[in-house]
């Protein structure tokens, strides 16, 4: 398989004459400290592309400590579809020594270092690889703005050096400098606009080439530029959810940051608990209490909440619960990127506890996701487990903004006396019964209660064989009936081949690309995404039949017996001996000439055995 | 690119509605309509009281079904909810407080109370007890305390005291105990009493003052488990030889030092509201932030403020 790409690249050596060439998008990786505010300048990239019309996809490090270390943002631009955050970087900004030593290699043979001469010594032998321009961006940045706060401002200094050398719009970056840095001191912005414009002077183009981004396709309607989290917290509110519960742990906390701003303004709230525990509890209590509720966490606490999330099951309560996904097991790779969290979402609880679990697959996804789960939970008294990751979490697209008016919705709960109400009436079609929530008025004065022991319809316990049975039963038809109603996902590229990459979650993007990339070259694969993981859509047998491989890529590790933790759910589920794993566990999201390596040589062995 | 249609209709209601008298015209609750399930306790349980008085403070006080909900965790004292004709949950060990707190936050309309024992409350629950507490969260709780887990068959719990002969401590317990009233003070607990269920007058008393407090009310409920361990209590029984002693009437209940010196008082101590002061509650204080929060966007629906979020994100 080729490792070609069709789009146009910044490359050809070192020019002579400073020239304009125009692209159709770029990837630019900024290497700097934690606290350089390098992810200002990404952020600032990404949004500009959201308003040129431009697709955006950022990827970024950030170290697991409290204060410093190293840390990188890379912003891929594109006039056409953006699909990954790029394998390899056409322009490394490095900051420091360890940003150019560690970075170089993610940049593309003779790409472009633009580094920090205040800080950076050059390499004479990677000289003949990559162009190295070097400018004393801290100095400068000093001079620009005056030098009493260390190396603060050098961020937007570098951001208007990028602006020169892709020719970016100037009025509407300087309208972003406006919107982040306005409302603070006057002297803020002043200075962020003094250190952007001297950047811009600087004279790169007698360096190096500069670019200019090729006219993307009008769009109709605004794009919005956010990162999952953001997506995904904005999603809840739209769906209705107005009462949520959590702890802080990394990559979570952002949502539950967002929630704790946002809710009061809509009449909601969200609650900092003592732990992790009482963050699920209390979240049941509410949804119990009538308006579906969330909660959230990554790696320790989704272990911690996993009785508490039975409980929802066994007694019928609706809950979301996000599972921001990161390295395991244990505290694991608290910043880095893991799906490793699929068989605890799935099966995590003693006892056979059917849930739901759904997985978005980019940042636009998540904020649907997020409305959907609300509407199955509440639809199917169930708890529904949204799972997200690092990746998705913290990297930054721009999608069509959503019809708002359209898509809010109210869930009020509703009071209105009832004559008579079974909780767990077993006569119910598919097992699903409406809620009747506290405060509802029963008039033929016999009361539910939810509980945790097996029940009888009224929620009495019971310890009748038969009951534990129809019960269960119960349980299970509600997913099976929703299984039912999911559609079939869509196959990207054509229905029948060779090869079916199958992935869930971030990974679709990257799995997308290879695809493309493959096919260019010539090789019979297609991909395909799975949203919905437990239950999973009716369906993939029909898909899996069109392709004599069928190779699941995720981003966690092969198991004892070879396979992935979703081609392990895939095989128990289809017993088909066509499914195989393509996994890695190295905390980083898949670059997509990694997996078509990793295509090669498993269909290699598969040749040989 | 979500593949499913997000939004869902709302789950329609098949049950009829019902005409039922209007509030003004209902009467008190009895206890036949009070009375659920038949319960499981042992005979001569010290539960049954508590179960007893709390039909009566309802009937008093004139809540009707859907004005409250009954929570509890595990344990004897958790069945607590399927003797009460009324919304309830029964949930999972320790977990009763954070449970009821989600009801009390999003739902001011309704009187929260929470069924405990020593072991859910103190053990497994001991962490939610301190931080409900110093939340001062509003809601009733109710520990019926026996010194021993019961519904497990007598093994130590963090209040049987030293030497006490278990399952677990065949020997006598080793762990020095839990006092509930220190406890309770120290985690900031705006109201603290006690009582014992031999004194069914004393027990209503309490469980009225609690439920009028407003803000976090906690009553720790001496309630014997004639199994597994007998005559626990008796020194507080003057009906066994022991001494019901009263919290002395000078005493000033916002004295946090006097009432931990009452706490601290050797078995059995004294009998009362210990400690009561007015704090904001959690719920008043989430309130606030809310209005001041909506007063910015008055007049405006829900997607007209969310939309204002994702202006600032083109």
């Amino acid at each position: 398989m080729s490792d070609s790409t069709t789009t146009t690249q910044p490359t050809g050596g070192v020019p002579r004459v400073p020239r304009v060439s125009k692209v159709s998008e770029a990837v630019i990786r900024i290497a700097g400290n934690s606290q350089d505010g390098i992810q200002a300048i990404g952020g600032f990239l990404a949004r500009l592309a959201g308003r040129s019309e431009q697709e955006v996809m950022t990827f970024m490090t950030i170290p697991s400590t409290i204060s410093g270390g190293p840390s990188i943002f890379q912003v891929r631009i594109g006039s056409g579809e953006v699909l990954s955050a790029g394998d390899e970087a056409d322009i490394l900004l490095a900051f420091y020594q360890h940003s150019y030593e560690d970075h170089i290699g993610s940049l593309k043979k003779g790409g472009i270092v633009l580094y920090d001469s205040d800080h950076v010594e050059l390499k004479p032998e990677w000289q003949k690889d990559y162009h190295h321009v070097g400018i004393p961006i801290s100095s400068l940045t000093v001079e620009a703005i005056g030098g009493t706060a260390k190396d603060k401002g050098k961020n937007i200094y570098a951001l208007g050096l990028v602006a020169r050398m892709f020719d970016l719009n100037v009025p509407k970056l300087e309208a972003l400098i406006h919107e982040r840095f306005g409302g603070k001191d006057q002297s803020i912005v002043k200075n962020a606009l003094s250190a952007f414009h001297a950047g811009y002077s600087y004279c790169v183009g007698d360096l190096i080439e500069t670019f200019r981004f090729a006219e993307s396709e009008k769009r109709e309607g605004a794009q919005v530029v956010m990162n999952g989290n953001e997506a995904l917290g904005y999603g809840l509110i739209a769906a209705g959810v107005r009462f949520g519960a959590g702890y802080p742990i990394t990559p979570w906390s952002d949502i539950m940051e967002l929630l704790r701003r946002e809710l009061p303004k809509y009449g909601g709230s969200f609650i900092q608990c003592e732990d992790e525990i009482a963050s699920i509890s209390m979240a049941i209590g509410a949804s119990y209490a009538g308006r579906v509720a969330v909660t959230g966490s990554s790696g320790p606490g989704i272990s911690l909440k996993t009785e508490a999330l039975g409980w929802a099951v066994m007694a019928e309560v609706p809950l979301v619960i996000c599972d921001i996904q990161r390295g395991g097991p244990s505290t694991g790779m608290p910043t880095n990127v893991e799906q490793s969290d699929l068989n605890i979402a799935c099966f995590g609880s003693h006892g056979d506890a059917p849930r739901v679990v759904i997985a978005p697959a980019n940042v636009e996804d998540c904020f649907y996701t997020a409305i959907e789960a609300v509407n199955i939970a509440r639809q199917y008294n169930v708890p529904v487990i949204i799972l997200s990751d690092q990746a998705i979490a913290t990297r930054i697209e721009a999608f069509p903004e959503p019809d708002l008016e359209k898509l809010c919705q109210d869930i009020t709960p509703d009071l209105t006396p009832v004559a008579n109400y079974k909780p767990y009436d077993l006569s119910a079609p598919d097992g699903i019964v409406p809620r009747v929530v506290p405060g509802t008025r029963i008039a033929n004065g016999k009361y539910p209660i939810a509980t945790g022991l097996e029940h009888d319809e009224m929620g009495h316990p019971t310890g009748s064989p038969k009951l534990h049975q129809q019960m269960t039963t119960k349980r299970r038809k509600k997913l099976q009936a929703l299984a039912a109603t999911l559609p079939t996902p869509k196959i990207y590229g054509p229905p029948e081949g060779n090869v079916l990459l199958v992935g869930w979650g971030s990974t679709q993007g990257p799995i997308r690309e290879a695809v493309d990339r493959a096919r260019a070259a010539g090789d019979s694969i297609s991909g395909l995404t799975l949203r919905h993981l437990n239950p999973l859509p009716d369906g993939l047998e029909n898909i899996f039949s069109g392709f004599h491989h069928v190779l699941v890529v995720e981003l966690n590790d092969e198991g004892l017996y070879g396979y992935g933790q979703l081609a392990g759910l895939l095989r128990a589920r289809f017993t088909d001996p066509r499914i195989r794993g393509v996994n890695k566990s190295d905390g980083l999201t898949w670059k997509v000439r990694d997996i078509l390596e990793r295509v090669r040589t498993t269909l290699a062995t598969l040749k040989k055995t | 690119m979500s593949q499913t249609l997000s939004a869902m209709p709302a789950p329609a209601t098949n049950l009829a509605v019902a005409s039922p008298l209007p509030d003004n015209e209902r009467k008190p609750l009895t206890k036949k309509e009070l009375a659920a399930d038949h319960p499981t306790w042992c005979p001569g349980c010290g539960d049954f009281s508590v179960l007893a008085l709390y039909f009566k403070l309802i009937e008093k006080r004139k809540l009707q079904h859907e004005k409250f909900t009954t929570i509890s965790g595990i344990g004897c004292s958790s069945r607590f909810p399927y003797f009460v004709q009324a919304h309830g949950a029964h949930f999972i060990h320790g977990r009763a407080l954070p449970f009821a707190s989600g009801i009390s936050l999003s739902r001011p309309d309704l009187h929260v109370f929470a069924f405990s024992g020593d072991g859910d409350a103190f053990s497994i629950g001991g962490n939610h007890f301190n931080h409900t507490a110093r939340k001062n969260i509003k809601m009733t709780l109710v520990v019926m305390d026996n010194w021993v887990y019961g519904l497990t068959k007598k093994q130590t719990s963090p209040t049987s005291p030293l030497g006490f002969k278990s399952k677990t401590d065949q020997w006598g317990a080793l762990d020095f105990p839990i006092n509930p009233m220190k406890q309770a003070i120290a985690a900031g607990a705006t109201f603290v009493a006690r009582t014992t269920h031999t004194n069914p007058n004393h027990v209503l008393q309490m469980m009225e003052a609690a439920m009028d407090h407003d803000g976090f009310s906690f009553i720790e409920c001496l309630s014997e488990c004639v199994e597994f361990y007998e005559g626990a209590f008796d020194s507080s029984n003057p009906r066994k030889g022991g001494v019901f002693n009263l919290v002395p009437p000078d005493h000033d209940v916002t004295d946090e030092l006097e009432a931990y010196k009452l706490a601290d008082s050797p078995f059995p101590g004294y009998f009362g509201v210990l400690y009561k002061i007015a704090r904001p509650t959690k719920n008043a204080k989430e309130a606030e932030v809310n209005r001041n929060a909506m007063e910015k966007f008055k007049g405006l629906k829900d997607w007209q403020i969310l939309q204002k979020n994702f202006d600032r994100m083109k």
